[in-house]
């Protein structure tokens, strides 16, 4: 089911499908066999706005493994390496830019 | 839509009644609107008579025809939404309404003990799940902060009486 | 403090046992998504950017020192071994699973602790001085006020779906540390021909349209305190909007209402309720004041010999910004600063939060207070033992002198951690801190609040810092816009913006900037950065701040 909302969506260019893992909130990335991953580079890559509407669907049709899924922007480098393609993408996908905890004690 | 009536059970199911249909004979719930507009042949007619009182007029207004009526239905368009249990305190506690007080609407498990202190005795809930559940979902707490007019002790009452216990 | 009885007790694990089964029906699919939120917001459960975050309950910020040993357990079983204390007086944890909160709410009950009404739109923590019961300034300890209401509002069945979250501040002192005037509802203690009673304030806050509180009622005798928090809320849940969420905070309501209006809806809601069952009798109020623990003080003199002997340097200066003067002789007000040079301001790992305790136990009666300035504040320490204690802390990393400093900065989590957030906050707030890191030269600049916030939500409430950093993003770029000016305290005042937005590049510099104007502006080191900028209007400050290098 697709709302008509969604049908608006527009791309910049390439966009994977993310959200987070119900049982513990980590970071999700939607494979192309519908199965999602703790990897960016296995994610599927839409190029179009159908293609990503079409992952988006399946992920927010069954919100029993991962939630809050939404499209986010990604970079391809020449090498063919899918990279998050905004700093709070980044961020989600490496990890805070501060030490916390005892990496700042012990700094 | 499971109904759970913890209150006294109505004699007969209610029959919601459009504003543009004729009454039929027994049990009813009618619109606000409706009430309001044709509130003396209401007032005669034979059979229960209940209303459906949209969660965003305040209850003040019911208070007439609070005598004539055996039913207030609350709604909750999202659960989330909880200008009702307001209105059903002020029923309640202020108007002294002695009827069937019905939640309806989104009505959900984990709202329930809540309405129930609120003073809500009906509820049409949801998921045939969250009705199986009810009387468990009524007893998750066993002691409570606030008083409300649902004539639970109170946690400052039983501090209370422990005191004059230990007193005496 | 306050310590649980055993209905207390039963309501907590009640509360334990009623989330466990949310949480095991949401992760069986019989709860929807949409349908969970509500009720894990309500025990302070978020979903953050990478992983649920728990926000525990720290009631008007008052902590035991068991209390504080269980949230170092927490953060070492459930978590990365550290947690940051928040401008409300609470800790939130970065790292927790879904799955294993149910145990860790286990765990945290034990110790009387919880998340309960830490997020969702309902009553959240009451708020307070976290000087309360030691200062010599205050009429009445205001702890057994926002005792009384956490009381009231737990759970309460009418003001638990609100249009929007609701917060309470109380101070009981004349000088307001609690920002009452930016609070949903603020309550400061004053007394009327020999009575003590409240002043009620509503209808102030931060966040995306900021508003300074207006007083409804001029004094409010104390029983009537729940009642007309009640008559409060009733008008707010009924009247509120709800159409949309930047306009369902009470400041929207009575902004378009008027205060007036507002206030006279309150009083008629209030007149048919004042004397009912919330009515707060004395024998009541004696019974919560009975199970606060209040410190059985030594009898000591003030300025002791092992005090005035101890003539380190390092020691007077911690001494001179750290300490402040108790109601109690030969004692003080200690406040440990969580704001070491270039660390996350308001972080602590759960080393130090136990060490901590140990310290609170052994030299502060067991006692420790979060600050909302993301600080901790041993209420009750005895003045003879403040050079042991330095030492103690010193060695923990948490003996900076930089108290009310500028390198004292309130921050919020930002983009590091926030789902919510436009911009990072922390690195801005780390690089401010080394910038300005020379001990002397803090000193010379003297009382300067600067806040950060990483986006318009304003958690870091940079609308009341001296110097307001709120972050933007253009293009993926971050850049902070700067307001001057602003003031969290009794005659709370929102800072004006001076500019535009400036690049995260150069931010730092611009602060420089502003403190160096002050600086080159200020009559004599008594003025202090906020009354030079009151005293001369924000142009002299913009003028620097984007002058062409």
């Amino acid at each position: 089911m697709t709302s008509p909302l969604q049908r608006k969506l527009k791309i910049t260019g390439p966009t994977v499908v993310t959200a987070n893992r119900l049982r513990d909130g980590i970071v999700v990335w939607l494979k192309a066999d519908g199965v999602w991953s703790e990897d960016l580079p296995e994610a599927a890559v839409g190029n179009t706005a159908d293609e990503v509407l079409d992952l988006l669907d399946i992920a927010q049709a069954d919100e029993s493994i991962a939630v809050g899924a939404y499209p986010a922007r990604v970079n391809i480098g020449e090498d063919g390496a899918v990279v998050p393609g905004t700093l709070r993408e980044r961020i989600r996908c490496s990890g805070p830019t501060v030490a916390y905890g005892e990496a700042v004690a012990a700094s | 839509m499971p109904l759970v009536e913890t209150g006294t059970p109505s004699p007969a199911p209610y029959v919601r009644v459009a504003d543009d249909e004729a009454l039929p004979d027994g049990a009813v719930i009618v619109s606000a609107e409706r009430l309001l507009a044709e509130s003396e042949s209401l007032r005669v007619r034979n059979g229960d008579l209940g209303v459906l009182w949209p969660n965003d007029r305040d209850v003040a207004e019911l208070e007439p025809f609070l005598p004539r009526l055996n039913l207030v239905a609350l709604d909750f368009p999202k659960y989330r939404d909880g200008r009702a249990f307001s209105q059903a305190r002020l029923l309640r506690e202020r108007y002294g309404f002695k009827g069937q007080l019905r939640a309806t609407g989104n009505v959900l498990r984990d709202q329930l003990l809540m309405m129930s202190r609120s003073g809500f005795d009906a509820y049409e809930i949801d998921k045939d799940a969250d009705a199986a559940a009810f009387s468990e979902a009524l007893k998750s707490y066993s002691v409570f902060y606030q008083p409300t007019g649902d004539g639970r002790p109170t946690i400052r009452g039983l501090r209370a009486a422990l005191r004059g216990k230990e007193k005496a | 403090m306050y310590v649980y009885d055993e209905f207390d007790r039963s309501f907590l694990q009640e509360r334990v046992v009623e989330f466990r089964d949310q949480v095991a029906r949401r992760l069986s699919g019989e709860l929807t998504e949409d349908e969970f939120k509500p009720l894990r917001l309500m025990n302070g459960v978020y979903l953050q950017l990478h992983a649920y975050m728990l926000r525990v309950c720290i009631p008007y910020g008052t902590l035991s020192a068991p209390q504080l040993r269980a949230l170092a357990h927490v953060a070492r079983r459930y978590d990365r071994n550290y947690g940051h204390f928040t401008t409300r007086q609470n800790i939130q944890f970065n790292w927790i699973k879904l799955e294993e909160l149910p145990d860790a709410m286990a765990d945290l009950a034990k110790a009387g602790l919880h998340g309960i009404q830490t997020s969702g739109n309902c009553i959240r923590n009451t708020t307070t001085d976290p000087w309360a019961g030691a200062t010599p300034e205050e009429l009445e300890d205001p702890r057994i006020y926002a005792e009384v209401i956490r009381q009231w509002s737990t759970n309460h069945p009418e003001f638990t779906y609100l249009p929007r979250k609701f917060k309470i501040a109380i101070t009981g002192a004349q000088r307001d540390r609690a920002a009452v005037r930016v609070h949903d509802v603020g309550l400061r203690l004053h007394k009327r021909d020999g009575e003590i009673g409240f002043e009620v304030m509503v209808g102030g806050g931060l966040g995306r349209t900021p508003y300074i509180g207006k007083t409804i009622r001029e004094f409010l005798p104390k029983e009537h305190l729940l009642s007309y928090l009640e008559a409060i809320l009733r008008t707010y849940n009924l009247g509120g909007r709800r159409d949309n969420i930047y306009k369902a905070r009470i400041k929207i309501q009575v902004h378009e209402m008027g205060a007036e209006e507002f206030s006279r809806r309150v009083e008629r809601e209030w007149e048919e309720t004042r004397d009912g069952a919330l009515k707060l009798d004395d024998e009541t109020m004696a019974d919560i004041r009975s199970r606060f623990i209040t410190p059985d003080f030594e009898k000591l003199p003030d300025n002791p010999l092992e005090l005035t002997i101890e003539q380190d340097p390092a020691f007077l200066r911690w001494k001179a910004n750290s300490i402040v003067p108790h109601k109690e002789p030969g004692h003080a007000i200690l406040t440990i600063s969580l704001k070491p040079v270039g660390a996350p301001p308001g972080d602590a790992t759960a080393d130090q939060m136990d060490a901590i305790a140990d310290l609170a136990e052994r030299y502060g009666y067991g006692e420790i207070r979060v600050s909302h300035e993301q600080n901790l504040i041993l209420p009750h320490v005895r003045q003879k033992d403040l050079p042991t204690l330095w030492r103690a802390l010193d060695a923990l990393g948490v003996a900076t002198p930089n108290v009310g400093l500028v390198t004292d900065i309130i921050s919020c989590p930002g983009l590091d951690y926030c789902a919510l957030a436009n911009t990072r906050s922390i690195p801005v707030a780390q690089r401010i801190s080394e910038r300005f890191s020379d001990l002397e030269r803090q000193k010379e600049i003297g009382l300067l609040h600067l806040n950060i916030s990483g986006c318009i939500n304003a958690c870091g409430h940079h609308h009341v810092g001296h110097i307001g950093l709120l972050g933007v993003e253009k293009k993926d770029e971050e850049f902070f816009q700067i307001t001057l000016g602003g003031k969290g305290n009794s005659k709370a005042r929102l800072g004006s913006l001076i500019g535009p937005a400036v690049a995260e590049s150069e931010v730092v510099d611009v602060v420089e900037r502003l403190v160096d104007t002050y600086l080159a502006l200020r009559t004599s080191p008594q003025e202090s950065f906020i009354a030079a900028v009151e005293r001369l209007g924000i142009d002299p400050f913009k003028e620097s701040a984007y002058a062409p290098r």
